[in-house]
């Protein structure tokens, strides 16, 4: 490990914020202070307070619990539609760009299609034929993920397949697969990390749309993203209630593109 | 016809890529013995990488028309299908390149990389031998401190010692023939000189065939016995090399020839 230091600043103030996300999505797991889906009739819309120090929503329920709780979730979500993106974003775009030819010319053509229309909109139509909840949500959003990183992998390849070092591999006698995701890939890392981190900036903000809309976690769970959209309603009597989970998704995003960015800079 | 290692008959490689096709070897034939080291000379942009990729199979097919005949050991390899020629491949045939900083695998170690062929060719070796093997091999190209070269990145190496690790990677499996395409090129005058000697020795030692290829005619007529001079894809002239330097018969020959800065010439007399 290189000194804390010798990182870029934001990079370092990046890594903080994503620590404490980090750190309270698992506390989420294992604890929450309340039943995140427990009603208390006595506390409707109560504002925060040393006894709920986010207050609590209209049918009484503790919303630094349900915080907790919901950025896991949306965590979750946004990781499983990255891992989809990236997979299958990695496989394409390796063997596209690494042969070239009709493969090529095919695939691109499609991944073209796809990647105009914007994600959101694929992935209601994904969820308005396949149905709501978590599950399609990931698929139709990991889908829609997969044209953006097939483009970067892609260019990627292309860059890494007449270097000499993978002329002398090929010469060697070393398969297509091999030199594809042994020699060429770990070289991509780079790129592929901080597009990845702005990846999943774009899964938390499209899961919380998606939420929001109510196709994607279902009542009583709750995310991030379903949490302000319950909390529209009030948002003049009880800011607090659509404020909280704003906040986190902000800063979820915020650490991550700081990160996104000290990766590159380095 | 025993100690005939290459023979290429007739090789025309022509672009298809842009609206005029792009004939950029015309008609090439030359021979090669087994521990005979031969010299391709030529201006930029005369063919003679496109000649080498044709012989190690590393062309992309797609965009090109390749016609004619390399017979490597009595068997056709150029338009033999990859499956074919790969098992021989790489245990045969080593190639370096011109470009030290782009001929090793960045993200790799040296040791790793060295080991490669060794992993596809020589499954049946354990680890312990391919380290063995490795560190050998290392020494073999004269590196200082095998063992810890062995560890390190190729951004820690030198452009010398870079190109020392990607010789000591293609002899490794010690092939029949080395293609050394312009291998001294990118360095210093006095590496350059290290590297020709090291060539030298393998050849030496290992009786391994060598297609060294180079614009530098001073460097070629040291090392190399024969010689085929190239121009826009075609050979120009091919012979014994001090025959040649003596009585050049073509006129880009002798420019050549006339175009070595007078002060090698001087010492190399
Ligand atoms: N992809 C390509 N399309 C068209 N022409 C090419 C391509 N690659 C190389 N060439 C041409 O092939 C010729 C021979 O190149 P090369 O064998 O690399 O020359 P040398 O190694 O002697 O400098 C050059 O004129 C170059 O412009
Ligand atoms: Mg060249």
């Amino acid at each position: 490990m290189k000194k804390w230091k010798s990182y870029p600043v934001n990079f370092r103030i990046g890594a903080v914020i994503t620590g404490i996300m980090l750190l309270l999505i698992v506390v989420g797991f294992f604890y929450t202070p309340y039943n995140p889906t427990g009603m208390d009739n006595s506390a409707k819309l109560a504002a925060p307070s040393l006894r709920h120090i986010m207050g609590c929503d209209n049918f009484g329920r503790d919303i630094f619990s349900r915080v907790l709780k919901g950025m896991g979730n949306t965590f979750l979500i946004a990781l499983a539609t990255v891992a989809i993106g990236v997979v299958c974003g990695i496989i394409v775009g390796a063997f596209t760009g690494y042969y070239g030819g009709w493969l090529d010319e095919i695939l691109m053509r499609v991944n073209d299609v796809v990647f105009a229309f914007p994600s959101i909109l694929l992935a209601l139509v994904f969820v308005s034929i396949f149905g709501t909840g978590k599950y399609n949500v990931v698929l139709a959003l990991g889908i829609a993920f997969v044209p953006s990183f097939a483009r970067i992998v892609r260019g990627e390849f292309i860059k890494y397949r007449d270097m000499d070092y993978v002329k002398s591999a090929r010469l060697a006698g070393v398969s297509s697969l091999r030199i594809i995701f042994v020699h060429i890939l770990p070289n991509t890392m780079t790129v592929l990390l901080s597009s990845i981190m702005i990846g999943f900036n774009n899964a938390v903000l499209a899961e919380a749309g998606m939420s929001y809309l109510g196709i994607g976690v279902q009542p009583p769970d709750a995310s991030l993203g379903s949490m302000l959209s319950e909390a529209q309603t009030y948002l003049f009597s009880a800011p607090n209630y659509a404020v909280f989970p704003g906040l986190m998704i902000i800063l979820m995003v915020l650490g991550f593109s700081l990160l996104a960015d000290g990766i590159k800079e380095r | 016809m025993e100690d005939l290692l290459l023979e290429i008959k007739d090789l025309n490689i022509e672009f298809h890529d842009h609206d005029v096709p792009e004939r950029v070897v015309n008609g090439l034939n030359m021979k090669l013995k087994r521990g005979e080291i031969l010299g391709i000379v030529g201006e930029s942009g005369s063919g003679k990488s496109m000649t080498a990729m044709a012989i190690a199979g590393l062309l992309r097919r797609h965009d090109m028309k390749i016609g004619g005949e390399i017979n490597f050991e009595g068997t056709e390899i150029l338009h033999a299908s990859r499956t074919e020629i790969r098992g021989f491949q790489g245990d045969d045939i080593g190639i370096i390149f011109q470009e030290p900083m782009t001929s090793l695998n960045p993200v790799k170690r040296i040791g790793w990389q060295v080991e490669e062929s060794l992993r596809i060719h020589r499954p049946e070796m354990s680890k312990a031998q391919r380290y063995a093997l490795a560190i050998d091999s290392l020494k073999s190209v004269e590196l200082e401190e095998p063992e810890k070269t062995y560890k390190k990145y190729p951004h820690e190496l030198s452009g010398g010692m870079r190109q020392r690790v990607m010789i000591a990677s293609a002899m490794i499996c010690e092939p029949k023939l080395l293609i050394a395409d312009e291998p001294t090129t990118a360095l210093d005058v006095t590496i350059q000189l290290q590297i020709v000697k090291l060539l030298q020795r393998l050849n030496r030692e290992k009786n391994t065939s060598i297609l060294f290829i180079s614009h530098d005619l001073s460097l070629v007529k040291q090392l190399c016995a024969k010689i085929l001079v190239m121009h826009d894809g075609r050979v120009v002239e091919a012979g014994d090399t001090l025959e040649i330097f003596t009585h050049p018969k073509e006129a880009y020959t002798k420019e050549l020839i006339g175009a070595i800065p007078k002060v090698e010439k001087m010492k190399q007399l």
